[in-house]
């Protein structure tokens, strides 16, 4: 079971469930981020933290820390 | 009266056609209590109705202050339309929001915004097909460029005398459908039926906050557990799935890609500037023109010319004859010297060029003096000699008042009272209009965020945004403006933290300060200014850590999941528009505070007792004042800091007029009626009058204490809220108090080995802060806002 967290850049993943639960959980599905929707994996920024992923068409940062509680295939 | 609401995501135009559709008719304020901004106007070509610009949200949840506000507008002020702007660059999300708003139960026509782009891009996107499966209206529109606005607008105003409710045709899978069939028959009455399906979804998604807009709230547990049993998830997930499913299925037949893959120019424009070696270079060149443009040469100059010129002596037009002028004075100070110099025997004049900090020897003999005879008769050189001279407000005023014979205190009342304060108050407008211009620039143009994105990992540990690091940047010239530019934090509370401790960092105005200080107590030693930027930082980093922890911050969840909005060229008028709305909203807003404050403390300087009879005194006569009075109640504060005596309270108060009066003050109280900015002349007094350790900690209680009024203004109009402002005041005092206390207790203990009650007190207080900063803390969940929108 992988994370979104774990996800090298340049790679396309699909979501299979979000874990957590209350506001970042709700934020980030909000934003896009569903069962079945495709992630790809952008950039790291330059400190390392957060990432940019493109998810239905814009671009979207999050913290690794939210970043892994999205399940990937 | 038609009322429209304008809603939309952030960064989807919706400032722009909200300018577009109302003209300069707009009325900007805040929404009752939070420091979330309210916009509102008079649509244009419709003398009948007013559009309602609502906060940029994504979504109606009740997680953020901007949504809640937003959602509650909704439901209770019921608009006559909702005009939905969606951006067509990026429909799917946009889409995701106008599903809630449809269920409102209120007209809704959509906007679809960017069409040039998405068409030039060779996408389409078929607005017949899309309103058809919306069942809404939905317009195509150019906000920029401001084709079809007016065509949606009219369509918007006949959609609301239509009063035809637009009633949500999408819909969810069967299980979910019926359930929220069940859950909207209990509410039975008391919801009106077209509102009855947004009341059932919030209720199936245990939304906390939509129970404070009902009478009776059904229970609907049962229906909450059925649903998540049988699809295995939580509601709120499960409705959010179901909404994007929705979309999904119409999206295909309504638009069409052909530009997928293709790099944008916004694309290769990130790049470059978030490439992982590049952005920090990058981020370092903006944030440095930033500051030199807007802190040292141009909001420099603009600063000294309002404070100076427009509320001082004068100034030269377009500085025509300043050099001159100044060279002049140069050369009378010199003949002065010399010829004291010669007055007294002297064989050779040591002659001090204070600004460049340099002493010439000139042997004296007769061509030397004769000359400087020569210039010193000629007398002071008077600036109105030289180029074109426009004198300072209160100069004109001055003469005025002379001429007609107006009583002393009336003119010490409107000059030095009433004039130093509004000179306080639009003194620092002109350099905030050059730094908001840069502001509304950079947030326009889509940079803003990645700062936010390239700055987070250092900021976010203690509770602040990657956005905080602008207001921080210019506190180090001015808080005032600072604080200001806190406005473009999104999030609530890292925007007050923000604004509470952007002052802690030295201004320029503490420089005097810190000046005084080191030379009179530390012999200049060099690590005392780079101490007071030290200290300001720890402050603010141990401000965050202890106050995210506190209960007025822990209430707010703060998720950092944040749109990179696509890089575009902001038009001149809405950067200027921006610029000028939040110039003149620190006017408006902060002017007052400033104002009375001023007066209040030219008062109390300039009135006492003198042998038993109240009356106006002369500025050397200070220690006659109520102020001085007020000193001396007030002074036994301070001795646990070292400097308990009233000469140094009186100094710190008439700091808060503005901080660099301390030094002045000093000199006052010393007998000078006038000394350099880092105060030379009083050095020896005031090191005979405290101990290093005193200084010191005179000197931190000073940096970290409540800021200058026009601070304490800014702070107020930001925090916009009477409980929030007088918290960040009380903050700031009464942490100068406790680390100013350490500060002297701790250098008299290590430099003398006294060790007394004064001490243990420091030591319980360091032991206290060190409990802040280390207690266990748990990111909230809630959103903690129904207490502020409650108590409008």
């Amino acid at each position: 079971m992988r994370t979104l967290k774990e996800i090298k850049c340049g790679d396309t993943v699909k979501v299979i469930r979000l874990e957590g639960e209350g506001p970042v959980k709700r934020r980030i599905m909000d934003m896009g981020i569903t069962k079945g929707v495709e992630i790809f994996v952008r950039k790291v920024a330059p400190l390392g933290d957060p990432v940019e992923v493109t998810v239905r068409g814009y671009e979207l940062s999050l913290r690794k820390a939210d970043a892994s509680m999205i399940i990937v295939e | 009266m038609i009322k429209i609401a304008l809603a939309g995501n952030p960064n989807c135009g919706k400032t722009t056609l909200f300018n577009a559709l109302t003209g300069s008719n707009q009325f900007v304020g805040n929404w009752p209590g939070v420091t979330v901004e309210k916009k509102e106007g008079k649509l244009k070509g419709h003398k009948d109705a007013v559009i309602m610009d609502l906060p940029g949200i994504y979504s109606l949840s009740p997680y953020t202050l901007e949504e809640v506000v937003a959602r509650n507008y909704l439901i209770n002020e019921k608009p006559d339309v909702i005009l939905n702007i969606i951006d067509g660059t990026n429909i799917e999300r946009n889409l995701y929001l106008s599903t809630q708003l449809m269920e409102l139960g209120i007209p809704v026509i959509i906007a679809v915004n960017m069409m040039d782009i998405v068409k030039k891009s060779g996408d389409q996107i078929y607005i017949d097909r899309l309103s058809e499966k919306l069942g809404c209206e939905v317009v195509e529109i150019s906000a920029l460029k401001g084709e079809g606005i007016k065509e949606a607008a009219d369509r918007a105003v006949w959609l609301a005398q239509q009063n035809k409710k637009t009633p949500a045709v999408h819909h969810f899978q069967s299980e979910v459908e019926t359930i929220l069939n069940r859950i909207e028959d209990k509410l039975g009455s008391q919801i009106p039926n077209e509102q009855k399906r947004f009341f059932a979804i919030k209720l199936l998604e245990k939304d906390d906050k939509i129970v404070t807009l009902m009478n009776v709230v059904p229970n609907v547990e049962d229906e909450i557990k059925e649903i998540e049993d049988m699809m295995d998830d939580d509601t709120e997930s499960i409705i959010t799935n179901e909404r994007y499913l929705y979309i999904s299925s119409i999206i295909d037949e309504c638009c069409k890609k052909n530009s997928k893959g293709k790099l944008t120019v916004s694309d290769r424009i990130d790049h470059v500037v978030t490439n992982r070696f590049l952005a920090l270079p990058i981020f370092a060149l903006v944030m440095i023109l930033v500051y030199v443009v807007s802190v040292t040469t141009v909001g420099g100059w603009a600063t000294d010319w309002a404070n100076d010129g427009v509320f001082g002596d004068g100034w030269h037009l377009f500085s025509i004859g300043t050099t001159d002028y100044e060279n002049a004075v140069e050369e009378y100070d010199r003949a002065e010297q010399i010829l004291v110099a010669f007055d007294e025997g002297e064989d050779v004049a040591q002659i001090m060029d204070e600004e460049e900090n340099v002493t010439e020897t000139v042997t004296l003999n007769d061509s030397v003096v004769s000359k400087a005879n020569e210039i010193a008769e000629a007398g002071e050189p008077d600036p109105s000699e030289f180029g074109v001279w426009v004198p300072g407000i209160p100069g004109i005023l001055e003469s005025g008042l002379d001429a007609l014979n107006c009583a002393d205190w009336l003119k010490g009342l409107i000059l030095d009272g009433i004039v130093a304060g509004v000179g306080a108050v639009l003194g620092f407008v002109p350099q905030m209009l050059v730094l908001f211009l840069f502001l509304a620039f950079l947030e326009a143009c889509g940079y803003m965020a990645r700062v936010a994105f390239i700055m987070d990992r250092i900021f976010r540990k203690f509770g602040l945004s990657g956005k905080s690091f602008i207001p921080m940047l210019i506190g180090t010239g001015c808080g005032v403006p600072g604080i200001m530019a806190s406005r473009t934090i999104e999030n609530d509370r890292d925007r007050k933290m923000t604004i509470m401790t952007t002052t802690f960092i030295p201004c320029s105005a503490k420089l005097p300060i810190i000046a005084l200080i080191s030379g009179a107590l530390f012999h200049g030693a060099w690590w005392v200014a780079p101490s007071a930027y030290f200290v300001g930082i720890a402050a603010i980093i141990c401000s965050g850590i202890m106050l995210k922890k506190t209960k007025m911050f822990a209430g707010d969840p703060a998720p950092f999941v944040m749109e990179l909005p696509a890089y575009h060229m902001p038009t001149v008028s809405n950067v200027l528009r921006s610029m000028w709305e939040r110039g003149w909203s620190f006017i408006k807003k902060a002017g007052t505070i400033i104002l009375l404050s001023t007066i209040f403390v030219w008062f109390t300087s300039y009135f006492g007792w003198i042998d038993g009879q109240f009356r106006m005194l002369d500025a050397m006569e200070l220690d006659h004042s109520i102020l001085a009075s007020i000193g001396n109640a007030i002074a036994w504060i301070f001795t646990p800091l070292g400097w308990g005596d009233w000469k140094s309270a009186v100094a710190a108060i008439t700091g808060l007029v503005a901080k660099e009066n301390v030094v002045g003050t000093f000199g006052i109280l010393f007998g000078f009626s006038e000394v350099a900015e880092n105060g030379t002349e009083i050095w020896t007094m005031l090191a005979a009058s405290m101990t290093a350790a005193a200084a010191y900690s005179f000197l931190v209680f000073n940096l970290l204490c409540a800021p200058c009024f026009a601070a304490m203004g800014a702070i107020k109009r930001e925090m916009n809220n009477a409980k929030w402002f007088w918290f960040a005041v009380g903050y700031q005092t009464v942490l100068a108090y406790a680390v100013a206390l350490c500060v002297y207790q701790f250098a008299t203990f290590f430099t003398t080995g006294a060790f007394g009650i004064g001490t243990m007190i420091a030591l319980v207080i360091t032991a206290g802060f060190l409990f802040l900063l280390c207690r266990p803390y748990k990111e909230s969940q809630r959103l903690n806002v129904s207490s502020v929108m409650s108590s409008k």
